[in-house]
């Protein structure tokens, strides 16, 4: 690293740090630091072989390593600094500099300055005991995301007989992989009693390879002493509590585990991030700046999300608004803020507020439904009892993320200061 | 011939070579498992505790204070994590309350220091997440947290570093009576050794029986724990007990020397003296209990169940003596075991001697031991050490912030580990909340490389717990 | 008349494929979903997407993918031609690893660039 002090320092280079680089780039920003702890760029892309990346982005079908190696190029000659292997250990939120503290082996402990920061350090996995499933703690219980990595870039085998917990795009991604590296994976299992994965996963990951898919069942115990030698299966009630007299037993030697992604705040909680705990990540407005000036958020780290190609647009965005934050200073007038509150039928939303006066034509909201609707439906936005937007939608799903665009002229017709947003049937 | 044989690697164990360390001996530790610390010693609660619970007229209550003050020593000498909490014992009814005044004298009687009894209030100011029904409690300040892996490694260590020979992987499966001493068998080979030393946790009924008549009788008990994740905040400052009852001791809600908090444990007899899994039923029975202290508790934020199987008999009591000619028991040792281990220690050294045994000091004698922890650098001289050590300079565990230096160190001190639990017993890696899903194959790659090993070599923790079973594109279908 | 779930795009659109009127797709939004739900009765394919071995320490592996969707049938018997691919870096994406997969006339190709 050759300065000190930079415009903009961007935590993590997977594929939010590195559109969020490029984008704050491009909208004028000259100095530019971006700090990876991998050794290379791209994030977990760089696992994620298979392909289906890309679609809305690029129009076309592109592998993990292909994405990320399109804005790895982009970056190659940008001017833009790139440090690997660095972690970020600390985060302090000043007036007018955020002090971003970063080790490595090369460069040793760092406190570097920067005007604005970009978190994009992306989400972890839940773990088995974060979901508590008891029994011994033999080896042979992977998450599917450190099972993809030890296969994918170790090249290193972890089982030949697998079940796998949770039916997100991971798992049933790391069915199709075992199955090809020789490996029979009996059966995986969902406690919901729907996929949190996408349709075409289910089909192309699992019926291709006759995998039984059980919704509504979980493992409720795990033996072995040493590897994983049984798995019980059980199905559960719809209060997804397991129904006695329903046990079925696997002998199998791994469990991968698919049971969902945490965005990973802890650097953002230090520097006093207000986190929204529907998401698990920062809450933001309009523009992705979280509650600390300065500091914006884009990718898994704000929400998970189930395409990259939504985590680049966003990124792109964050990039954008903290060029504007570097180069006009911070907003002066806030005016009008509203706050998006969500109804039940919706587990949550990203922004979760709008400073109106900020929204030039109109402001893309993304959001998740709590549950399956397969009528027809409305995303309903109201001010009171005044319905301000209403979109309609053939089908949705929690596994799939919503996204609308509200016109500004709409927003204007907002008196309070809370947006209420539901789903409704709609009416015959 | 070696003077002395230890049998077993746990916390007794490991505190008895320590001392032995320090005279001229031939000493021996044979463990069955593939590293020290895998028995009770490894799942429990954690504490030092202050010495207020044992009955006055049992060793336990004997030996408690001193155990405690010479952990607190020995905490400092052997750079071993620890703080000193205190523990509240809290009363929720007049039944209760009078509990606490038992204790309070019990623990007088025992010479337990600076005791005091709180009312309601008191407690609500110290501990603001307590329940409000709690009347009062004992307070008893000589008393903390510790690693008690570290603390069981720390002393063995050293011991090896000052010459004890530590054979692990080596179950004893025969004792027999020689000229002068013992033959012992194990799966692998033999020993021969004047006196044995049967510490041996669960299994000291079995050893016990292979040369006396039978005196006591274990009675495995599995206790059940949560683990909270640092980010539900520190929910108390101290260990907080619930009154022992008749339907058992209670669980407790502690800190933990990390600052994560710890839940449990239930109590349950178990056949298998090795069954350390968990139970949906005990470990919901735990988190009933628990709320009952802290009603708020929240224990979605789980990063680790767990379960310890302890050495409770029915002889009601630590059962140490010389049971044997040239066979000391060190045996039946619950809780507070790990509290009183190195009084236990000096306990036993006055037994041997009895026995015959001759205790010739060395002339020097390392009893101490220092590691580094990154973490707890000042921020000011961090940059200057990794220039020093670049290895420092490398995170590989992002929750607890560990970097590769201090694992390396770890994989180099005197009892090399073999496994990501050895690692983590060691250097604290994937203690956290991704519970090693992100720095599992980067531990398992640096253990490889610094031991020569291949990667499908290194297990996740005993003997037989592969992790990895080969390449991938081996043709297999 | 046979469902069938589109696997073109991650919208997932349930497609209804009629055998008995040469093979007419109804329930698409695209035209791909269309020709997906022929082929997909009439003789499916997939792209196959894994990994060779390559020679470092610092990356065993490669990731390679088909160029093009092969026959289903043919999954297994082109993961068997991977195993005995050995690269040797540098090596760029698009390079070709296997060519004519199986007859398919589809080339494994390399995804991602691998320096020394």
């Amino acid at each position: 690293m050759t300065r000190q002090d930079y415009e903009l320092i961007v935590i993590g280079a997977g594929p939010a740090g590195l559109a969020a680089a490029l984008s704050a780039k491009q909208h004028g920003l000259s100095r530019i630091l971006v700090i990876e702890r991998d050794k290379e760029l791209g994030g977990i892309l760089n696992q994620c072989i298979h392909n289906g990346f890309g679609l809305h982005y690029f129009g076309e079908e592109l592998t993990g390593p292909e994405y990320a190696g399109r804005f790895i190029d982009q970056l190659e000659g940008s001017g833009i600094e790139i440090v690997c292997d660095t972690m970020v250990i600390h985060l302090e939120n000043g007036d007018d500099w955020r002090i971003v503290h970063a080790m490595s082996t090369e460069n040793g402990y760092q406190c570097l300055k920067c005007r604005a920061v970009i978190l994009a350090m992306g989400c972890r996995e839940r773990t088995r005991f974060a979901i508590q499933i008891p029994g011994s703690r033999p080896a042979g219980i992977f998450n599917a995301g450190t099972a993809q990595r030890y296969v994918n870039i170790e090249g290193k085998m972890i089982g030949r007989r697998v079940i796998i917990l949770g039916s997100g795009d991971i798992g049933l991604i790391m069915a199709r992989r075992m199955t090809l590296e020789g490996a029979k994976v009996l059966a995986c299992v969902e406690l919901l009693p729907y996929s949190g994965g996408l349709n075409r996963n289910i089909v192309q990951c699992l019926h291709d390879y006759d995998i039984p898919l059980y919704l509504s069942h979980t493992i409720t115990n795990i033996e072995g002493r040493n590897r994983v030698q049984r798995v019980t299966v059980q199905q559960v009630d719809e209060n997804r509590r397991p129904i006695p007299g329903t046990e079925t037993y696997y002998d199998v030697d791994t469990v991968l585990l698919s049971v969902g992604l945490i965005p990973e705040n802890e650097l953002s909680r230090e520097a006093g991030v207000k986190i929204d705990r529907r998401t698990s990540g920062p809450f933001v407005y309009e523009n992705l700046e979280t509650s600390e000036k300065g500091i914006f958020a884009c990718g898994n780290v704000l929400h998970v999300h189930d395409l990259v190609d939504y985590v680049t647009e966003e990124s792109q965005a964050a990039g954008k608004a903290a060029a504007a934050f570097v180069l006009d200073g911070a907003l002066t007038d806030i005016g009008h803020v509203i706050e998006i509150k969500t109804e039940p039928t919706v587990s949550y939303t990203v922004p979760q507020a709008v400073r109106v006066n900020e929204v030039a034509k109109s402001l893309r909201i993304f959001l998740r439904v709590n549950k399956i609707w397969e009528e027809t439906s409305h995303i309903v936005f109201r001010d009171g009892d005044n319905v301000i937007a209403r979109f309609k939608r053939d089908y949705m799903a929690p596994g799939e993320m919503e996204n609308v665009n509200v016109p500004r002229v709409l927003l204007d017709r907002v008196k309070g200061d809370m947006l209420y947003v539901s789903i409704e049937e709609a009416q015959r | 011939m070696f003077d002395v044989a230890i049998l077993g690697a746990g916390v007794s164990g490991s505190a008895l070579a320590y001392q032995l360390s320090r005279f001229h001996l031939d000493v021996v530790v044979l463990e069955k498992e593939n590293d020290v610390s895998l028995g009770a010693s490894r799942a429990n609660t954690a504490i030092v505790h202050g010495g207020y619970d044992p009955p006055p007229d049992t060793l336990m209550g004997h030996l408690n204070v001193d155990g405690a003050r010479m952990c607190m020593e020995l905490v400092d000498r052997l750079d071993v994590e620890f703080r000193k909490t205190g523990s509240l014992i809290v009363a929720f009814d007049d039944e209760d309350m009078k509990e606490v005044h038992n204790l309070y004298d019990r623990g007088l009687q025992n010479g337990v220091p600076s005791m005091e009894i709180l009312d309601g209030e008191e407690v609500s100011r110290r501990e603001p997440n307590l329940s409000k029904e709690i009347i009062g409690a004992l307070w008893v300040p000589e008393s903390g947290v510790i690693n008690p892996w570290e603390f069981t490694l720390a002393m063995m260590e050293v011991a090896v570093r000052e010459g004890v020979e530590l054979k692990l992987c080596e179950k004893v499966i025969g004792l027999k009576r020689q000229d002068k001493g013992f033959l012992i068998e194990t799966e692998r080979g033999t020993y021969s050794a004047r006196y044995v030393v049967n510490a041996t946790g669960v299994h000291s009924e079995k050893i016990h029986n292979m040369v006396a008549e039978p005196a006591f009788h274990i009675h495995p008990t599995r206790g059940q724990y949560y683990l909270l994740d640092r980010s539900v905040g520190e929910v108390v400052n101290s260990v907080v007990f619930q009154c022992p009852s008749p339907l058992g001791k209670g669980v407790l809600v502690s800190p933990t020397i990390h600052y994560n908090t710890l839940v449990g444990p239930d109590s349950e007899v178990v056949e298998d003296c090795e069954n350390t899994s968990t139970t949906r039923e005990a470990l919901d029975d735990v988190a009933r209990q628990a709320k009952r202290s802290v009603p708020s508790l929240q224990l979605g934020s789980n990063i680790r169940n767990f379960a310890g199987v302890r050495a409770n008999s029915d002889y009601g009591d630590f059962y140490i003596k010389i049971s044997a000619p040239y066979f000391l028991d060190i045996a039946a040792i619950k809780s507070p075991g790990l509290t009183c281990a190195p009084r236990i220690a000096t306990y036993a050294i006055e037994l041997l001697r009895e026995a015959g045994l001759d205790f010739k000091e060395k002339e020097t004698w390392d009893g101490t031991r220092s590691v580094v922890r990154f973490k707890e650098i000042p921020e000011e001289e961090r940059e200057a050490f990794i220039r020093e050590n670049p290895l420092y300079g490398r995170v590989i565990c992002r929750c607890e912030t560990i970097t590769e230096g201090e694992i390396v160190a770890a994989i180099h001190r005197p009892i090399t580990p073999v496994s990501l639990d050895g690692i983590k017993r060691r250097a604290g890696t994937g203690m956290g909340r991704c519970q090693s899903g992100f720095c599992g194959p980067r531990v398992l790659e640096i253990l490889a490389r610094e031991t020569g090993k291949a990667t499908e070599d290194i297990l996740q923790d005993k003997e037989g717990s592969h992790i990895l079973i080969g390449d991938t594109k081996e043709g297999r279908v | 008349m046979k469902t069938l779930i589109c696997i073109v795009c991650p919208r997932g659109c349930h497609l209804n494929v009629d055998e008995e009127n040469d093979y007419k797709v109804t329930g698409h939004h695209c035209e791909k979903g269309e020709i997906y739900g022929r082929n997909e009765l009439l003789h499916p394919v997939r792209v196959v997407t894994s990994t060779v071995k390559v020679k470092s320490n610092i990356h065993p592996r490669c990731p390679v993918k088909t160029d093009q969707s092969i026959p289903k049938e043919n999954i297994f018997p082109a993961m068997r031609l991977l195993d005995s691919v050995l690269l040797t870096p540098p090596i760029k994406r698009g390079d070709v690893v296997v060519d004519d997969v199986a007859g398919s006339g589809a080339c494994f190709v390399v995804t991602r660039d691998l320096d020394t």
